[in-house]
């Protein structure tokens, strides 16, 4: 991906609010939550929030790592693997207790977290490109 | 009216009817009633678009895409196909249909929305390593890029799709001159003996002007020998047909020097090497870099450009942000010296790494067939069947040597002023020169100062130096494309690609659906 800071940051929120949502919605069901579906949505989209709120500050990490590269480029493999840091971040501050809610099980969490960010990652990468035709030449802003 | 009926009589004994006169060529602005009295028929159509290469041929694709009918645009082109003089130009400077091009994945001239890209179109079709390649791009593989084939084959099918032969008209563009009230002529020279008159008139409200390279331009030491010993076989470019170099390597073992260090070099380099490998032959490489890099090179820490060899390295011709991202924008907002600056700073001949070719010339510095020279051609002269070639290099004063044959792989582009239809936009239609000498262009790549009522567009090579900086790519002729449908949905000529037309056009694309 070739984004700007701006475009990095509208390409997050997007991505996570719609296609993280509709996902979260799909899976939680079927998660080894161990609570009522209630409280499992409780959970997901808290996780889903957080990783939101978060990925717009790490955005920025990621932007200035950007500046050293000649390209000014951000490869797709990054796109993917920012997604363990990313992910630990989220579990470490729902586990010690930080955020408002309980913590999920920890299956829960990584199936819920690799999936929403794999298909989030796949959508950045093709398919983005398809309703927003002007997405990819405007370094990934929506506006 | 009478004045014209007898002119013919006074003229040097014209071939054909419908042809140019002094006046029209001596007028800035023309009126219908000129061109009716030099008997030239007058073509209504709203959009022309002058050239037929790629340029063309992705803008009509994108305006195609916007709704707009076959009957409203008119592609004027010498070219038999869009890809003619593209393919002609890659296959001698040693890229044939097998071999892969110095392109992105998701350039793709033949889908505007670059998706699914070559490499995923590869995987799908059983070449899953394509799909591992752009996924770990460029970190722990080369770049992925298209062959060659693949690109011309898949434009063609989406030429059948759009109807693009519909709209194509053959001849040679004369010139465009602007039209009193409003619009734009465009004067045709069709082949000759295909219409009764020598000249045909498109008067549209929008022209787009995408003819390419203005032409090569030759090194002066390279000219020099060319005229004084009338000999264009053992000095060639290698953007020249220079097949029989190779051939009579294949008859005799012999020594090559080549010039450059850019893609053209590599290619030609993994050519020779190639035929030495497959047919066992003895050739002798020297390999004179004007500029040797022998390390990261740049004008910061934040802006070091990777090097080694003689060679510096980059994936594609530009930094790849210039198509998307930060220095897409960078340019974008920048005017005047500081975007030559820009330029600058990303500019210089450079080549991508790629593995055979590092594999190939270690092998050959290892086995010393395969040497490095700096510095800069002085003198070549023909010695019976060599070359000899007398090079001062800047630390070990002159050297000379005697050479099979000499392979200039610098690739210097002609001033736009050499290509006739734009010198005639630059003396008559107020057209202007960006920073870098090239055509100016506006964002939306309107040809600056000839506004007209309607707007001109330019695309490609012609307009580098403009405030988007890849517009000699697959990718930045699209880019372009994209900004001219965009003005041209603002003037109502087509229909906006929103999400919904997008999506649904792409979902004909897949189906490759005619439109």
């Amino acid at each position: 991906m070739l984004p700007t800071l701006n475009g990095r940051i509208q390409t997050r929120v997007f991505l996570l609010a719609v296609v993280g949502s509709i996902w979260t919605l799909l899976i939680t069901p079927v998660l080894p939550t161990g609570t009522t579906l209630a409280a499992s949505y409780g959970a997901t989209f808290s996780v889903l929030v957080v990783t939101l709120v978060l990925g717009v500050l790490w955005e920025f990490v990621y932007h200035g790592i950007q500046q050293f590269r000649w390209e000014k480029d951000w490869p797709t493999l990054f796109g993917l693997l920012t997604g363990i840091p990313e992910g630990l971040l989220v579990w470490f501050l729902f586990a010690g207790g930080v955020t408002w809610i309980g913590s999920l099980p920890g299956a829960a969490f990584v199936i819920h977290f690799a999936s929403t960010w794999l298909i989030v990652w796949l959508v950045a990468n093709g398919p983005m490109r398809v309703p927003f035709i002007h997405w990819r030449i405007n370094g990934g802003r929506l506006i | 009216m009478s004045e014209r009926t007898i002119s013919p009589q006074h003229a040097p004994a014209p071939a054909q009817p419908g042809d140019l006169t002094d006046a029209l060529v001596a007028t800035d602005v023309w009126t219908d009633q000129m061109l009716a009295e030099a008997g030239i028929p007058i073509v209504d159509v709203p959009f022309v678009t002058v050239g037929g290469g790629i340029g063309s041929f992705v803008t009509v694709d994108y305006l195609r895409i916007c709704g707009v009918p076959t009957s409203a645009m008119r592609v004027l082109t010498p070219l038999r196909t869009p890809w003619e003089s593209y393919e002609y130009l890659t296959t001698v400077s040693q890229i044939p249909r097998g071999e892969r091009l110095r392109s992105d994945s998701s350039s793709c001239p033949d889908n505007i929305w670059g998706f699914p890209s070559y490499a995923i179109r590869e995987a799908l079709q059983g070449n899953v390593k394509q799909a591992w390649n752009v996924l770990v791009e460029p970190i722990f593989a080369n770049y992925y890029t298209p062959k060659a084939g693949h690109a011309f084959e898949s434009m063609e099918k989406e030429m059948h799709r759009i109807r693009y032969p519909e709209m194509v008209v053959h001849g040679q563009v004369r010139m465009v001159r602007r039209r009193a009230g409003g619009g734009y002529f465009t004067i045709l020279t069709p082949p000759e003996g295909a219409t009764p008159t020598r000249r045909i008139a498109y008067r549209s409200q929008w022209v787009h002007i995408a003819v390419g390279y203005p032409g090569l331009k030759f090194l002066p030491d390279l000219q020099r020998y060319r005229t004084e010993h009338n000999d264009y076989s053992k000095v060639v470019n290698a953007y020249e047909r220079h097949e029989h170099v190779y051939e009579r390597l294949h008859q005799r073992p012999g020594t090559i020097l080549i010039r450059g260090g850019g893609i053209v070099a590599s290619r030609v380099l993994q050519r020779l090497i190639d035929d030495r490998d497959a047919r066992g032959l003895q050739t002798q490489i020297v390999h004179l870099f004007r500029t040797y890099v022998d390390k990261p090179h740049g004008t910061g820490i934040l802006k070091r450009r990777k090097g080694a060899d003689g060679w510096a390295y980059q994936g594609f011709n530009y930094p790849k942000s210039v198509w998307g991202g930060q220095l897409k924008q960078q340019v974008r907002n920048s005017e005047g010296a500081e975007r030559k600056r820009l330029y600058e700073e990303m500019g210089g001949t450079n080549t991508p790494v790629r593995r055979d070719w590092q594999e190939q010339l270690r092998r050959g510095r290892a086995e010393g067939w395969y040497r490095v020279m700096i510095g800069k051609i002085d003198e070549m002269e023909p010695v019976g069947d060599l070359v000899e070639v007398t090079v001062t290099t800047p630390d070990q004063g002159r050297h000379v040597g005697t050479f099979d044959a000499v392979i200039d792989c610098t690739g210097l582009e002609a001033d736009i002023r050499e290509h006739r239809l734009l010198a005639d936009l630059l003396d008559h239609s107020n057209a202007q020169r960006n920073p870098v000498g090239r055509l100016d262009v506006q964002r939306d790549f309107e040809v600056t100062g000839t506004r007209n009522g309607g707007k001109m567009y330019a695309s490609g090579s012609a307009t580098l130096g403009g405030p988007f900086p890849g517009v000699d790519t697959f990718f930045g002729l699209q880019i372009a494309a994209q900004e001219i449908a965009d003005d041209l949905i603002r003037a109502g000529f087509a229909q906006k690609l929103g999400p919904g037309r997008s999506t649904s056009q792409w979902w004909k694309w897949v189906r490759n659906k005619q439109i």
